[in-house]
């Protein structure tokens, strides 16, 4: 069981994507790291980034980030605790809350269009990791 | 099951007999009319001038738009409607030439940005400078009322589906006069194309109550007037009666969205070239079957809105994929790839594209069952050999 947000459940995130072959499938042709973006609203004081560097269907390094300047990437994927926790719990659909703007997506939406099973098999994963919300 | 934030979309809708009489009350200065040369041929492009130009707009014609436009053909256009200014965008014919329209649209408002760029996480900018009208002459495409447009890129063999919220039209007027022209097997095209919105539509992850009452109403709308329309073309009741089908089901797939029946009939027109309301309806059959368990029930309440029973041991994807079956052996349409005439090496050589194609767009991700890679590949050889699907 991990916290989230924490670097122990990025951790474990990392090795569940790497065991997961539907993601490995639906993402084989994804080349693009991402800042996913916590950003602090009632239950959560302090924005937190994650560094998340997916690469052809595995994922190959995560890193917590001091600060959005630390990394540049391909992506950045941002939204409130609330909807993260939401999104991971309630294993909802990723483009469905971009387009109702419970997030903000900033990077090549032609490459994020082609990918949506690969953005919902990251979700599933993301729900698979044994989590504990703040 | 409580649904998450979500919306529903519309056009203004004007319909009925002498519907196109509401352009007279359009106000404006200069109206720019999308279409092909086929339905200028067919005398609608006269009517609808006669019909701005009497309420006091200019009017310019551009009938260039291709069969499934692509990139290069609708920013062509653009250069044209640039150079108008027009305040009214009159899409005119069938989807080619409405999804044709709404790409010039967002052209001429947002000059630096590219056609493939169009998505829903963007917002546009329009309706600063235009609006748009839609008047489909086909009963099947739905983009008069959709928030998309289908461009082809022809270099990469690829249709792309661009969707954006504000992609949608101030006013669709559906006059049931304009499809009366159409022949037999545009009319069956066009109309399995609608039935296949309605019934991806309702199985959809993303169906909500709104969509699920304008797609049952739509397909039972089309198993009652398809065949009919088919057989008599002059008969109006009929004709309008599918021309509202196809918006009804337009409206119900544009707020809830697709599935793979046609991703894969995209991929099919984008790598072969094939007619897309000929393929989707074709893969229709194969994809409710594939979907057997995860939309049982849905295909259940699509059963039951038809007044179809399903025998005991009988499962509702079968019976319902026969149903479609039996209604498109009625309207001539063909039920596999081979039967179709398509040869067997021009399929094995495409099936990688094919297969990739397909599984690039979104809509696979919000039907019922997701398929795999392999499964999409086993989907369109089971489609090209009209093997019924048993995975």
């Amino acid at each position: 069981m991990a916290k989230f947000p924490s670097e122990a459940w990025i951790q474990l995130f990392k090795e569940k994507v790497n065991s997961n072959p539907e993601y490995a499938e639906a993402a084989k042709n994804w080349e693009g790291d991402f800042q996913f973006i916590v950003t602090p609203d009632e239950a959560l004081d302090r924005e937190l980034i994650f560094y998340v560097d997916l690469w052809h269907g595995k994922c190959r390094e995560v890193a917590v980030l001091r600060s959005r300047e630390e990394r540049k990437t391909a992506f950045t994927w941002r939204g409130a605790y609330s909807n993260w926790k939401r999104l991971i719990s309630e294993k909802r659909d990723p483009i469905r809350d971009l387009l109702t703007r419970k997030f903000q997506l900033e990077g090549d939406m032609i490459r994020i269009m082609r990918a949506v099973r690969a953005a919902q098999e990251l979700v599933k994963t993301a729900a698979s990791v044994p989590t504990e919300f703040v | 099951m409580v649904f998450s934030l979500w919306w529903f979309l519309s056009p203004e809708i004007v319909f009925g007999e002498d519907a196109l009489d509401y352009l007279e009350q359009i106000k404006g200065r200069r109206a720019f009319i999308v279409t092909d040369k086929t339905i200028c041929g067919l005398g609608f492009v006269d009517i609808v001038v006669a019909k701005l130009r009497k309420a006091g707009m200019e009017v310019q014609v551009f009938d260039g738009v291709e069969r499934e436009p692509s990139v290069e053909n609708v920013s062509k256009g653009a250069e044209t409607l640039t150079q108008f200014a027009p305040d009214w965008i009159i899409g005119l014919g069938g989807g080619s030439c409405i999804d044709a329209a709404k790409a010039m649209w967002v052209l001429y408002e947002n000059p630096n940005l590219r056609v493939e760029e169009i998505n829903p996480m963007t917002e546009l900018t329009l309706r600063q400078k235009a609006k748009l009208v839609a008047i489909p002459t086909t009963s099947g495409t739905g983009s008069e009322a959709t928030w998309a447009a289908v461009i082809t890129e022809p270099k990469e063999r690829r249709k792309m589906e661009l969707p954006s919220k504000q992609l949608i039209a101030d006013i669709a007027i559906l006059d049931p006069a304009l499809p009366t022209l159409m022949p037999p097997e545009l009319t069956a095209d066009t109309g399995m194309d609608a039935l296949a919105h309605a019934v991806e539509a309702f199985a959809s992850t993303w169906s909500t109550d709104f969509t699920d009452a304008l797609a049952l109403k739509a397909i039972k709308l089309v198993f009652e007037n398809l065949a009919k329309a088919c057989s008599n073309r002059k008969d109006r009741q009929v004709r309008e009666r599918m021309h509202n089908a196809a918006t009804l089901a337009g409206m119900a797939f544009s707020n809830s969205q697709l599935g793979v029946a046609h991703a894969m009939a995209h991929s099919l027109g984008g790598v072969l070239k094939l007619p897309h309301g000929k393929t989707v309806g074709m893969m229709l059959p194969y994809v409710i079957r594939f979907s057997r368990k995860e939309a049982a029930e849905r295909y259940a309440d699509i059963l039951q809105n038809l007044g179809v029973s399903t025998g005991p041991g009988e499962d509702s994807a079968d019976v319902l994929a026969s149903t479609v079956e039996r209604l498109m052996r009625q309207i001539g349409e063909t039920l596999s790839l081979e039967e179709w005439g398509i040869g067997r090496e021009i399929f094995t050589n495409a099936l990688d594209l094919l297969v990739e194609r397909a599984c690039e767009s979104t809509l696979p991700a919000l039907s019922p069952r997701v398929p795999s890679e392999a499964e999409v590949r086993k989907l369109f050889e089971y489609a090209y050999e009209g093997r019924r699907v048993d995975f």
